[in-house]
């Protein structure tokens, strides 16, 4: 069966202790977690899990079951990506050693529609937001001026419209 | 609400939840909730390592139905009940295990006695939790049980920092609690019931392997009942063993890499299995790309993550195995149009060639069909780990549910005769044998002082050929005869050791010693172990060599 991305939206118990349960229960069961991304959701005492997978459709169908037998997951939805919005962020500290060089990277940023967010007299800080192919083609653009720290959020990601993961 | 210290609380709350008995160490972390046990109702016994009092939990569990309970202090105590939590971990066993845990303001600074118990028991129970305060106490402990004992069961660990157990606070019993993270199915979904029920209706050849699930559930009636309606013989995995009454016309045995010549035959033949509450283990199906390719499976588990994780099924059904066969049973009300006879007759000749295989002489499968002659119908039989296991879950047959205990997914040597303590508290009316190796019971044996000064008069038999004997035969069968660290010398002499720990101690060379001393061990009621010296060379057959398929299976002579 052939591998490919998936993207696992998981409501969790918002508490000490849940993102280890999780994370363990990947490394125990041999599943490959490509990012997780964690933060509070609409629903207090609740958070929201953004996890990749690169897996077949066996083993994505495992993962979901495993994650729904833990007593902290709440609920459990793999996202459809043509009815979804998928973004990521990334912070790029470029080596901008001259005006030349500095304004070709201004240049692709507008194109990319990022931000400068940090400007030092050799360096520049760049933050890019969007779904992560968008954010390596930038990488791979960027990355003969010299990257000299580079930080990626991993995926964070909703259902559009009247489809939502929620209790 | 009630205002009381946390140790105060726990205590109450187990004594809510029915606790009898709990089997445990005290240490410098459990202090508090001792103090509070001395003027408890509920039995505390004194095992002599914590290994032992989570593996007493375990059996007492299996043969009653109802948790087990232990208790360990922090640190090494905690760390030394890793192995029985595994052990009921891998079996589905309802154990809840308590730990001492250092202050809370001491957490995470190296303290004496601190380990991270929660981290370590993560992969291992079905849940766990460390109490923050006091007045969590009583929520916990309920949440505890109900986790522990609900949907597929499992230990549960819940760890106690001193200062919560020393800590006052306006405690509130509540007898409801919701997880909202936590709904198991019970009921079978009604459309895939009728599809099960017209595949066995329409099947030649069914059969249903019998699991774990089925004992857990007491579903043992209605698969016997199922079985006679759509003549279906039933094997068990080493979990199932007792779902039927092994005398009866339709009951294979055991199946898997030690299965009964039956049993390992006819599945072979077999055109729909009605698998439930197994998990198809690698012992039990061999290389899983060669598992019954040209039968329809059908898989009922209450775990719905069991579904398609090792072996693909044709239908499956989420739920509980006993509403889940008595919906089968209810859907099929056809009348089967013919008595499938040749398939009948094929199950009484593979039966009758596996029964006569066992031949009269001091051996261990004759010694357990003696055995089996001597105990009651109820008797219950745990073991260890290796041969002395598979040549129990072979030769000794089990007519009843939860009257065989045995370590299954972990394969734990030295369960056994801990699990016959435990089964024994929760069952004095029956008689409890533990048929160990000598190597297993090597490895728990000092708990004789607990069963002996406690007065749990558990009966061990010592099947003693010298060696580490499963893994010897596979030396001998695969690695030519290169036996690496498998001796063990011939000592100790479980006589004396057994009359070191004030228990009665006896020795069988030949059958009849045999029969003489389990009917002395039965009738003193005290605690006895009888040591069988038997031959190192015997091995456990038929075998199916790991990683291979049912075609592959040895018998013995071949």
């Amino acid at each position: 069966m052939e591998r490919q991305t998936h993207i696992i939206s998981a409501l969790v118990e918002h508490k000490p202790g849940v993102l280890y349960s999780v994370s363990n229960m990947f490394r125990r069961r041999a599943f490959n977690i490509e990012s997780i991304t964690v933060g509070p959701a609409e629903q207090k005492d609740i958070a929201r899990m953004t996890i990749v997978v690169n897996a077949d459709e066996r083993i994505l169908e495992q993962v979901v079951k495993q994650l729904n037998k833990l007593i902290d997951v709440i609920k459990v939805s793999v996202l459809d990506p043509a009815a979804s919005v998928v973004r990521e962020m990334v912070l790029v500290k470029i080596h901008t050693p001259n005006s030349n060089v500095r304004s070709d990277v201004i240049n692709y940023v507008n194109v990319f529609r990022g931000r400068v967010v940090d400007i030092a007299p050799d360096s520049l800080i760049v933050e890019i937001t969007g779904d992560p192919d968008k954010i390596n083609a930038f990488i791979d653009l960027v990355r003969n001026f010299g990257i000299k720290e580079l930080a990626r959020t991993g995926v964070t990601a909703l259902s559009r419209g009247l489809k939502s993961v929620r209790i | 609400m009630v205002n009381m210290s946390g140790a105060e609380a726990l205590v109450k709350a187990l004594e809510k939840e029915g606790v009898k008995h709990i089997f445990g160490i005290p240490g410098g972390a459990t202090l508090p909730i001792y103090d509070v046990l001395y003027d408890s109702d509920i039995r505390h016994i004194l095992v002599r390592h914590e290994q032992a009092a989570a593996h007493a939990a375990d059996g007492y569990a299996r043969v009653s139905g109802r948790p087990g309970v232990c208790f360990a202090t922090s640190g090494p105590g905690a760390t030394n009940l890793v192995t029985g939590i595994t052990n009921a971990y891998m079996d589905s066993v309802p154990i809840v295990a308590f730990t001492g845990q250092v202050p809370t303001s001491w957490i995470g600074k190296d303290a004496f006695q601190e380990a991270d118990i929660v981290g370590i028991t993560t992969p291992i129970t079905k849940h766990n939790f460390q109490v923050q305060k006091a007045s969590d106490i009583p929520r916990t402990v309920k949440m505890a049980f109900y986790i522990a004992t609900s949907g597929r069961p499992g230990p549960v660990l819940v760890d106690l920092p001193k200062d919560i157990q020393i800590d006052h606070a306006e405690m509130e019993f509540d007898d409801e609690i919701s997880l909202r993270g936590y709904k198991p199915t019970y009921e079978p979904h009604p459309i895939q019931v009728r599809r099960a029920a017209e595949l066995l209706a329409n099947a030649e050849k069914p059969m249903i392997i019998a699991g774990g699930g089925v004992i857990a559930s007491n579903a043992s009636e209605e698969l016997i009942r199922l079985s006679e309606k759509i003549l279906a013989p039933v094997a068990t995995t080493l979990m199932g063993k007792g779902a039927i009454p092994e005398d009866h016309p339709l009951a294979l045995g055991q199946l898997g890499m030690h299965g009964t010549l039956a049993a390992n035959k006819l599945i072979l033949e077999a055109d729909v299995l009605l698998c439930v509450g197994m998990r198809f283990s690698d012992r039990t199906t061999g290389d899983p790309k060669k598992f019954c390719p040209d039968a329809k499976i059908i898989h009922v588990d209450i775990d719905s993550s069991e579904i398609d994780k090792n072996i693909k099924c044709y239908l499956p059904i989420v739920g509980d195995a006993k509403l889940t066969l008595h919906a089968i049973n209810e859907a099929l009300n056809v009348v089967l149009k013919e008595k499938r006879t040749e398939w009948m007759r094929k199950v009484k000749e593979f039966k009758a060639q596996w029964e006569s295989s066992v031949k009269e002489g001091f051996t261990p499968p004759y010694l357990m069909k003696v055995l089996r002659e001597i105990l009651p119908k109820d008797a219950i039989v745990a073991t260890e780990v290796g041969q002395n296991q598979m040549w129990a879950a072979l030769y000794f047959k089990s007519y009843l549910p939860r009257t065989f205990v045995s370590s299954g997914g972990l394969g734990t040597m030295g369960f056994g005769f801990p699990a016959a303590i435990g089964a024994k508290v929760a069952r004095p009316d029956r008689i409890v044998v533990d048929i160990a190796g000598d190597g297993s019971f090597m490895m728990n044996y000092p708990n004789l002082a607990c069963a002996v000064s406690e007065n749990i008069p558990v009966i061990i038999i010592v099947l003693n050929n010298s060696v580490l004997g499963m893994v010897a035969q596979w030396q001998r069968l695969f690695y030519g005869r290169r036996y690496s660290q498998v001796h063990l010398g011939g000592v100790p002499d479980f006589v004396k050791l057994a009359e070191a720990h004030g228990a009665q101690g006896l020795r069988a060379e030949t059958v009849e010693e045999f029969r003489k001393a389990v009917k002395q061990a039965i009738e003193s009621d005290v605690v006895t172990v009888i040591d069988v010296p038997i031959s190192p060379e015997e091995n456990v057959f038929p075998m199916i060599p790991a990683g291979k398929s049912y075609e592959d299976m040895i018998v013995e002579g071949s």
